[in-house]
């Protein structure tokens, strides 16, 4: 057991950023910015997970192993988003993925 | 009380608590791995169908999905408050703060459940089945075979989440959680605020899409 030095205060903070950025997001949405409409969502998406991992889920106050369980897992999974994307978009001939009829 | 939950093979109840964090920790990286299999097919194929995920996305209901992403975010706070009261052997508010996570877990799957029901009268289905909008397109109907295996896959989370939550306060009125001890409250914390985590991405996917 880690220190626990996260107060309900805290939390309450979190709670509002989140809010506050879902917000943020939803007004991003009508605004027109074209290609950079779902990273920017996505982006924001990211740092809300941030800030439930480092709060709700006490990240920043645990030890170094779970940290690295964590890193492990962002590093697999983006690596594997990432190329795929990569790929698929960057094909010179569609690749006509198959569709329902 | 506390040191019946210490069993012999642990030197102590610190070491026996941070072994089973870690394997919480280890269980939501393959849950993770689960969720990311189906938003790397999304990417994929909406790198495919560009215009028509775009169209699809006009067809979900952007007012009930901001809805539900503010009430699963409100959930997890009073999931983290609980434990937090639990350990401040505050037990009465740490059983209210479980039933509002309860309750609003009840309400996300209320909304989830009229938005699909809006969807099926639409003739919205997925796969084969889908009779709705734009049906000849084919990126239209990807979307929302996607859509019914994401959002599907994550309500199961939150009913298993909502199990969960039921039997962690059970365990709290019986007075188990205190500040020595409250090992399953957080593990179950923990989880909770993953099955958040993942809607974080299904919104803007599904919903915010242009």
């Amino acid at each position: 057991m880690t220190g626990r030095s996260i107060t309900v205060r805290t939390y309450a903070w979190v709670l509002l950023a989140l809010l506050l950025l879902t917000a943020a997001t939803l007004l991003l949405s009508f605004v027109p910015l074209g290609m950079f409409h779902m990273p920017v969502a996505l982006l924001i998406a990211a740092a809300k997970t941030v800030l439930i991992l480092l709060y709700f889920m006490h990240v920043i106050e645990q030890r170094y192993t779970i940290r690295v369980v964590l890193l492990v897992a962002v590093l697999l999974l983006g690596s594997l988003i990432v190329l795929t994307v990569a790929d698929t978009a960057t094909r010179d001939v569609p690749f006509h993925p198959p569709a329902p009829e | 009380m506390p040191t019946t939950h210490h069993v012999a093979h642990f030197e102590d109840l610190a070491k026996q608590g941070h072994a089973a964090r870690l394997g919480m920790w280890l269980f939501l990286g393959s849950e993770a791995l689960l969720f990311s299999g189906l938003f790397t097919l999304y990417a994929a194929y909406r790198n495919e169908y560009t215009s028509d995920f775009a169209a699809g996305a006009q067809l979900t209901n952007l007012p009930l999905g901001t809805i539900m992403t503010a009430v699963l975010l409100v959930s997890s706070f009073f999931m983290a408050f609980a434990l937090a009261t639990a350990r401040q052997e505050r037990s009465r508010v740490s059983i209210a703060a479980l039933a509002t996570t309860f309750l609003l877990g009840i309400v996300f799957l209320g909304l989830k459940a009229t938005e699909y029901t809006m969807h099926f009268r639409d003739g919205i289905f997925p796969g084969a089945y889908y009779t709705g909008p734009l049906g000849e397109r084919h990126g239209v109907v990807l979307f929302f075979t996607l859509y019914y295996i994401m959002t599907g896959l994550h309500a199961l989370h939150v009913i298993g989440g909502l199990v969960l939550v039921g039997w962690l306060a059970r365990r709290t009125r019986r007075g188990d959680f205190g500040e020595a001890w409250s090992t399953p409250l957080e593990l179950g914390g923990l989880y909770w605020h993953f099955v958040d985590i993942i809607w974080l991405f299904l919104w803007p996917l599904f919903y915010l899409l242009r």
